[in-house]
């Protein structure tokens, strides 16, 4: 057993151990770890504790889905582990970077040098064409891959001088995923990729997605309230009112032509 | 009872409060501006009309050189005249305490007791001389006030080669002295120009004329052709040495006055509907944008069962609090400036009571201007979004439809970054977005021009007039025309280093029916002090034949180099003579007519008789000089060069800098609006895709280059075209502020150019500081979330 929760230093939360049996990962080492967060914010008047407290790992080339309902600190904890947000309090630790404590500028750098983003409105540049939107990222990045070769990834090699105008929403979103892989990131954070898709094109996404962990092995966390989606995932998280309500591990992942919604 | 629609405008008011705010206040400046100029020239209209009319204001006036009272009756005969007032005008010498130099005088008789049929005075102060005191006059209030002089004050006058001593009495100001000037001079200067009012039993017999006249004055008949009355005088007073009578469209005074008048009418229509249109403009991307951003609302609304109409109104409604919060604050800054240059023109005009009111007529036109242009200004963008379906409004605007640019086809683009490039697509997909912006700037860069290059100018102007062309330190006149000798005994004066003389004579110049009064100005071949200079800067001499006419008078005449004039001489023995336009010389102050002395004198018939001379002097000995010249019988007037320099540096330098003032502020609110507004819609437009590249890991300056770059890139392109619209404008805007005497030559000199650049810049700079501002501000988070 070589669960992060038990190693020395690390506080083990309950949570985790109820399901360190079902959760044990491939590559054992935690990308991101993640201990006691709470994130709380105001909304006016009322004050929402978006996150209540989770402690949770991501381990490297894992596919993750994160599930729940409207308000269930899902987007939240994406936000965090993408550098968009930080926690009220608790630790975030991204290998042996702490997350927590970066600054604007750091948490730009990391949102540079590490994670790759696809969102559920694409929001690709749309003076740009699908190739320079891939080039917009390549060129800050370190050592990313020809943007053809990641349009080529998401099945658009032949789409790769067409502006978003001229591209179908699943079209797009392929779009979106290959600009955010193209940099080789160590994370691929997806928030709702098939929110705004029909079944067809959402699959042809979610294969794009599964394709890009397979052979390049990123860690993906991909937000969702479909719960078909999770039969392909590694592990499923489920979070509920700021809190993880379980944590569950497919023994078979699903292929993504298997999908119905 | 406020509706849900009512309370959401004021929010929506609320929430986009600085580009409205930013649009209502170049409304603002346009209004103002309309406001300021009509109601000043109603106020100055006004002012002049009542007292024309209640002090009986001539319509011809004439001047003679002697004729016995009884033919009062003959020209009170002549058809249309309803009532002539005889007088004796003379002009002398003053030697005023407190004032080194010779001052004029020009004193008029007036009957022992008011009123006196025309021309009556308004006593400000004092009382009209008493019958058998000798030796007390009325003074103009002008010349009271520059001296500091009080009631009981004397100044000495040589009145016809006798030393007199003049005690002052009364103050008072007269209809036709609102404007006073020295005749012959292109400047008011109340210190050395007086004039005063003297019994006519104490002032006729003291230059001879006692029971004559040498001055008459007509009021004619309501719906008489004036220019037959003016013939018909002529005729009867021919043979007294009559000077040619004139209306008063050349009567000095109210010549001024009725050229500031056009001055005003000009000023209240360029510059107002250059800040209309800017407001508008402002106004329109404003809008464009708010309405851009409630596409949504707009279908809800439309969903619900309210009618275009109705969602029209809502938005045109919001239009309108714009327009009138403009129009209130513009009133206010008309009613302020209008003020203020009431109270400038006091300076200048004497009128009994000259208060500046607003002129509601003119307020109600530039509100319904200022309303007009914003409604024309956001018209398209609110007809479509009322327009709308309902269901179409509800989805998301389909991303914007990007071509292969120019540049791309040009092969370009290689060089360029994909930001780089971002910023040229978004430029060349919204071309007409672009070009208005580019306009806006462009227009903002030209009114800075325009509203600063007076600054320039007016050095060029000053430079021109007393260095280039008038190198002279005095001009002396003389009573009467006098031989070469008198030349030779001012030479002989003290302090006196050379001397140039010149003959002047009064004339009126035609063609075909043009026609203007303007002495003849006989110079030696070619002058050194009183210099004409040509359009090259440099000095030429006057033509062996023929004339040299002013620009102004050229173009008062509608003559050109080659044509010929009509030369009717108003003195002596009134030679008349059809004579060629030898040439034309720039001239920024008055309308000159020149010749060769020689020439003039051989139309005159005459020997060579000079008319006064200009000098150099050793100003060491200045007090010396100026003492000998108060006391010289022949002198009829003195002119110091440095006092007009001063006095135009103080008076109409200065006027011109404060509208310059003016101008600057206006042209910086438009700006600094124009810029402004853009960087916000920029901003509010492309929040989205500037938080996706901020998400995407780039760094907010990196951000910056994208959003400042695209405004940048409009600004550089506006420039240039800024530069040349702001050419044009002052070309148009000196020739609408150029008046019969006065014209401020549209010089722009590099330095305006490169301050109108730098202001751009500096509101570029401001417009970056809000974009950054702008861009900490972005919340990432909800893009994540919402449709693009």
């Amino acid at each position: 057993m070589h669960d992060q929760a038990q190693k020395p230093g690390r506080s083990p939360s309950n949570v985790e151990e109820r399901f360190v049996a079902n959760v044990m990962p491939d590559d054992p080492t935690a990308v991101f770890s993640a201990r006691g967060l709470t994130k709380m914010y105001r909304m006016g008047e009322v004050e929402i504790h978006a996150l209540n407290g989770v402690d949770l790992d991501l381990y490297r080339g894992e596919f993750v889905v994160l599930l729940g309902p409207s308000g269930s600190g899902k987007s939240t904890l994406l936000n965090i582990l993408g550098g968009l947000d930080v926690p009220t309090s608790g630790r975030v630790h991204y290998l042996d970077h702490d997350l927590s404590a970066y600054d604007e500028a750091s948490l730009t750098r990391y949102r540079r040098e590490h994670v790759g983003f696809v969102f559920q409105f694409y929001n690709l540049i749309p003076s740009l064409t699908a190739a320079e939107n891939v080039g917009l990222v390549t060129e800050i990045a370190s050592s990313p891959m020809n943007p053809r070769e990641a349009l080529e990834l998401v099945g658009l090699g032949n789409r790769a001088d067409h502006f978003p105008s001229q591209l179908s929403g699943g079209e797009q979103q392929r779009v979106a995923i290959a600009r955010a892989v193209a940099k080789r990131p160590d994370v691929l954070l997806c928030d709702e990729p098939t929110g705004a898709l029909d079944v067809t094109t959402g699959v042809m996404v979610l294969e794009a997605l599964a394709r890009v962990n397979r052979e390049l092995g990123t860690l993906t966390a991909v937000i969702t309230h479909n719960a078909m989606i999770a039969s392909i995932a590694d592990r499923v998280v489920t979070l509920s009112g700021g809190r993880i309500a379980s944590i569950r591990r497919n023994a078979v992942k699903a292929s993504t032509g298997s999908l119905a919604w | 009872m406020v509706t849900a629609l009512q309370r959401k405008l004021l929010r929506d008011l609320g929430r986009q409060w600085a580009p409205l705010l930013a649009a209502a206040l170049v409304m603002c400046v346009g209004i103002g501006a309309i406001t300021m100029s009509l109601s000043a020239l109603e106020s100055l209209r006004r002012a002049m009309d009542s007292y024309y009319d209640a002090h009986r204001f001539p319509h011809i006036f004439a001047g003679l050189k002697r004729a016995p009272r009884t033919v009062a009756a003959r020209l009170a005969e002549v058809p249309g005249v309803q009532r002539v007032v005889t007088r004796v005008v003379v002009d002398v010498n003053l030697n005023v305490p407190g004032l080194l130099e010779p001052a004029t005088g020009r004193i008029i008789s007036i009957p022992d007791a008011p009123p006196f049929g025309l021309s009556e005075l308004y006593l400000r102060r004092g009382r009209f001389p008493e019958p058998g005191r000798a030796g007390e006059v009325i003074a103009n209030e002008g010349f009271m006030e520059a001296h500091g002089f009080a009631l009981g004050q004397d100044v000495a006058a040589v009145m016809h080669g006798r030393l007199q001593r003049l005690t002052i009495v009364g103050v008072a100001l007269s209809p036709e002295y609102i404007y006073q000037i020295r005749p012959g001079e292109l400047l008011p200067d109340d210190r050395r120009f007086g004039v005063f009012w003297i019994p006519y039993r104490e002032l006729a017999p003291a230059f001879d004329l006692d029971g004559s006249f040498n001055d008459a004055v007509f009021a004619i008949s309501p719906g008489v052709e004036r220019a037959a009355v003016i013939d018909a005088v002529d005729g009867v007073l021919r043979e007294y040495g009559g000077g040619g009578a004139y209306g008063r469209n050349d009567q000095t005074s109210h010549r001024y006055i009725t050229d500031e008048m056009s001055q005003l009418r000009g000023m209240a229509v360029i510059p107002p509907a250059i800040f209309l249109t800017a407001a508008a403009f402002i106004l329109n991307i404003a809008f464009s944008r708010l309405i851009q951003t409630q596409r949504e609302q707009a279908a809800t609304l439309r969903a619900f069962g309210y009618t275009t109409g109705q969602v029209a109104r809502h938005y045109l409604l919001m239009v309108l609090v714009v327009a009138c919060v403009g129009s209130l604050l513009g009133m206010l800054l008309g009613w302020r400036l209008g003020l203020t240059v009431t109270r400038l023109y006091t300076q200048f005009f004497r009128f009994p009571t000259l208060e500046f009111s607003l002129y509601k007529p003119g307020v109600v036109l530039a509100i319904a201007a200022g309303a007009g242009a914003s409604v024309l200004g956001t018209y398209t963008a609110i007809a479509r979004a009322a327009a709308l379906p309902p269901a179409q409004a509800m989805r998301p605007p389909a991303p914007t439809d990007y071509r292969i640019t120019l540049m791309q086809r040009m092969g370009i683009t290689g060089v360029i970054s994909p930001m780089g490039r971002m910023v040229v697509r978004h430029l060349e997909r919204q071309p007409v977005r672009a070009a208005m912006t580019v306009l806006g700037i462009a227009l903002a860069l030209a009114v800075l021009i325009m509203g600063s290059y007076a600054h320039g100018a007016v050095n060029y102007l000053m430079d021109f007039q007393f260095r280039l062309s008038q190198r002279q330190h005095l001009t002396v006149v003389f009573n009467e025309p006098a031989s070469p000798a008198a030349v030779h005994a001012l030479a002989r004066l003290p302090g006196v280093i050379t001397t140039e003389p010149f003959r002047a004579v009064p004339a009126r110049l035609r063609s075909q029916h043009h026609s203007r009064r303007e002495p003849l100005m006989g110079l030696v071949g070619t002058p050194t002090l009183n210099r004409v200079i040509s359009d090259r800067e440099v000095p030429i001499g006057m033509p062996a034949e023929g004339l040299l006419l002013s620009d102004s008078m050229a173009d008062m005449l509608r003559v050109r180099p080659g044509d010929t004039v009509r030369v009717e001489v108003l003195e002596g023995p009134r030679p008349e003579r059809t004579m060629m336009v030898a040439g034309r010389v720039p001239t920024y102050m008055g309308t000159g007519v020149y010749l060769s002395r020689d020439g003039l004198n051989r139309l005159m018939r005459e020997g060579a008789v000079i008319s006064g001379a200009n000098l150099t002097v050793d100003s060491v000995r200045g007090a010396e000089l100026y003492a000998m010249l108060k006391e010289t019988p022949g002198v009829a007037g003195v002119t110091v060069k440095d006092a007009a320099r001063v006095i135009f540096r103080e008076t109409f330098a200065r006027n011109i800098l404060i509208m310059r003032a003016f101008n600057l502020i206006f042209a910086s609110t438009i700006a600094f609006g124009v810029i402004f507004n853009s960087a916000r819609v920029a901003l509010a437009e492309r929040a989205h895709e500037l938080a996706t590249m901020r998400i995407l890991g780039f760094t907010r300056r990196e951000v910056l280059t994208v959003i400042a770059g695209e405004l940048a890139t409009l600004t550089v392109l506006a420039i240039p075209i800024g530069l040349v619209l702001g050419r044009l404008l002052t070309l148009y805007a000196a020739s609408a502020m150029r008046t019969e005497t006065h014209r401020i030559p549209a010089m722009i000199d590099p330095g305006t150019y490169a301050f109108g650049t730098i202001a751009i810049f500096a509101a570029l700079a401001v417009a970056v500081l809000v974009l950054r501002r702008g861009i900490h501000r972005l919340d990432l988070i909800e893009v994540l979330k919402s449709k693009g």
